[in-house]
């Protein structure tokens, strides 16, 4: 429609995009996950305790053929017992949070859209909060603060769905005040916890943390994970189709409110079970999926993989500094701030891409 | 196609008793001014509302009976292009319109990849595929909405205003697309605030006013200088030339004194 010089240029360069854009749909999430097992192997042998990452694979190796032992029983222990849950954990809170980051934004048709944004966090930190004062095993403020994440996301739901006019608007609002709610509530219990001990393990908590990861939280994070993912992972096309708007997508065969809540669902089981076995994480899902979107696109369907690798990967370096940087652990929650905060300005400074 | 439709939103009537047919191959211009239900009418026949009174019957089916995935792969909705959240390439959104005949829980493959580019070829779009869509200029953005319900495969195109934001040239180029397709056997309703495009390019009109039909028949048949009075309260002249008829608007206070308030009269509601 333009003139044909124009028109001639922006077509050559244009076919050569869209054979670089479906190489890298198969390149891209390969390269991450080999990223990522190197940087999982580099991880285990990091730590105060130094174990040679060559001895990290021969004892990983060990566990499926049996190899001649050259390492100690310390190493052993620190790199399967300590090291490894922890790893693990901080790779399946990266790929939760960022898969609902990516998730909420497609959704919400809002690339500002964040996991907590229907107060999943807020009520995870209402539930610890209460059973750390109520004296509970650390098992226990796992358990409260994941049924309270999703018991204040289901109200946000329930009220959004009676309310008259824009659906994805009530939802938000009611997602704030849901929050907002539950924050003075968890105020409250700071106020009337103990000083001396009740107190300072609730702040803690809401700083985020994967220090004292065990075997067992990872099964806690693995089996809501894998459920929340399986719908999240059929829809891909139908969630790419309603990024376009609830009424066109409805136009194409999409049912746009029964799509929202059914991901909405899914997703939230992702951040509850994340936000109860590491406490307050912020900005990994908001600025993972931003990242993976410039590189890879935001067809969900590839879009979600590859954020899900890169929020792993990106967890598991931010939780190397925090193990390794100081003598005293830095808390994971501090360090996603300052490292995502400066570089979503600088995302937003170096203007949109466009894929 | 449609039978004595009325529908209200809780107390305020929308259409009245609105009835009109198309078949194959037609071109179907809404015209009138803003407000008058056109709107209502387009969401009503795409499902968006479904406790209207009457009956809309689409390939012989009412259209409030039917999901949105079965009404989608007989009627497809073109909107006025505007900007997204997301930006997609030109072909991603054209694969969009495949959703419906693709199994929900897979994504398009390569026979679906076949279908957009042969509705982006249809319309001489083709080269644009792998551009990015939020670069494209309004009139080629528009061209990729109508690829993109040609490749929904729905026999009933619903264009909203498909060339309000467009320069002289796109609109020409977009009516004269739309049609080469008519012709080809689409049936296109379009709403249009231009009656010098609907005496040109459609078959029929249906001028509406305050929520119901005042005319409706073919565009030699009703369009008249009352019409068009009763429509946008000016005078316009009718003028027939060997290129068809031209509308002439006269200048305003030539020998109506009470045309000025008239005006006002329309605009106020």
């Amino acid at each position: 429609m333009k003139d044909h010089l124009a028109m001639g240029k922006k077509q050559l360069s244009d076919i050569a995009t869209v054979t670089w854009n479906r190489r890298n749909h198969f390149y891209t999430p390969v390269v991450l996950a080999m990223l990522l097992l190197i940087g999982a192997i580099i991880s285990l042998s990091l730590g105060r305790y130094g174990v040679p990452a060559i001895q990290v694979v021969r004892i990983l190796l060990n566990r499926v053929i049996p190899l001649h032992k050259t390492w100690t029983d310390v190493m052993e222990t620190v790199v399967v017992n300590i090291r490894l849950p922890r790893i693990v954990m901080a790779c399946l809170v990266g790929c939760a949070l960022s898969a609902t980051g990516a998730s909420y934004q497609a959704v919400f048709q809002n690339p500002m859209a964040s996991p907590d944004i229907l107060s999943a966090s807020a009520g995870a930190a209402f539930g610890a909060a209460l059973a750390i004062l109520s004296g509970f095993s650390t098992f226990g403020i796992t358990i409260l603060a994941f049924l309270f994440s999703l018991l204040s996301v289901g109200l946000v739901i329930i009220v959004a769905r009676f309310a008259p006019g824009l659906k994805v608007m009530n939802l938000i609002l009611a997602g704030i005040m849901m929050g907002s709610l539950l924050s003075a509530g968890t105020s409250y219990i700071k106020l009337v916890a103990d000083p001396s001990n009740q107190l300072p393990a609730i702040t803690y908590w809401m700083m985020g943390s994967l220090a004292g990861a065990k075997s067992r939280d990872v099964v806690f994070i693995v089996i809501p994970l894998a459920i929340g993912l399986i719908p999240l992972i059929l829809l891909r096309w139908q969630v790419t189709v309603l990024t376009i708007g609830d009424e066109e997508a409805r136009t194409m065969g999409v049912n746009p409110h029964l799509l929202r809540t059914v991901v909405i669902l899914s997703a939230t089981l992702l951040t509850a079970a994340s936000v109860s076995v590491s406490g307050m994480i912020g900005w990994v899902g908001l600025v993972i999926p931003h990242i993976s979107r410039r590189i890879i696109g935001s067809k969900f369907q590839i879009l979600l993989p590859v954020s899900m690798l890169n929020g792993a990967l990106f967890l598991l370096i931010v939780d190397n500094v925090s193990r390794n940087l100081l003598q005293v652990e830095i808390p994971i929650g501090i360090l996603t701030a300052f490292i995502g905060a400066p570089f979503f300005i600088y995302l937003i400074i170096k203007g949109e891409k466009v894929a | 196609m449609v039978r004595n439709l009325s529908f209200a939103y809780s107390f305020r009537d929308i259409l009245k008793n609105v009835s009109f047919q198309t078949s194959q191959g037609e071109i179907l211009a809404v015209l009138g001014p803003n407000g008058v239900g056109k709107t209502t009418l387009f969401r009503c026949i795409l499902g968006f509302h479904r406790h209207y009174r009457g009956s809309i019957l689409v390939q012989g089916r009412e259209a409030r009976t039917l999901n949105s995935r079965k009404l989608s792969s007989d009627v497809a909705y073109i909107p006025q292009s505007h900007g997204h959240a997301f930006n997609y390439s030109v072909l991603d959104m054209v694969l969009m319109g495949t959703t419906s005949s693709i199994n929900p829980l897979s994504v398009p493959g390569k026979r679906q990849e076949e279908t957009a580019y042969d509705a982006l070829a249809r319309i001489g779009a083709e080269h644009l595929a792998g551009c990015s869509f939020s670069h494209l200029s309004g009139g080629e953005q528009q061209l990729v909405l109508i690829a993109r319900a040609l490749a929904q495969k729905a026999k009933i195109l619903l264009m909203d205003e498909p060339t309000s934001n467009l320069d002289y040239g796109n609109q020409t180029r977009i009516l004269q697309q739309i049609r080469l397709l008519a012709d080809y056997g689409y049936t296109v309703l379009l709403s249009s605030h231009n009656p010098q495009q609907a005496l040109w390019y459609a078959d029929n009109i249906l001028a509406m006013e305050d929520g119901s039909v005042v005319a409706f028949g073919t565009p030699d048949d009703v369009m008249n200088s009352n019409l068009l009075k009763t429509l946008y309260g000016i005078d316009i002249a009718l003028v027939h030339s060997d290129y068809g008829t031209l509308l002439a608007p006269q200048l305003f206070g030539d020998h109506d004194t009470s045309r000025g308030e008239k005006l006002h009269a329309t605009m106020d509601r």
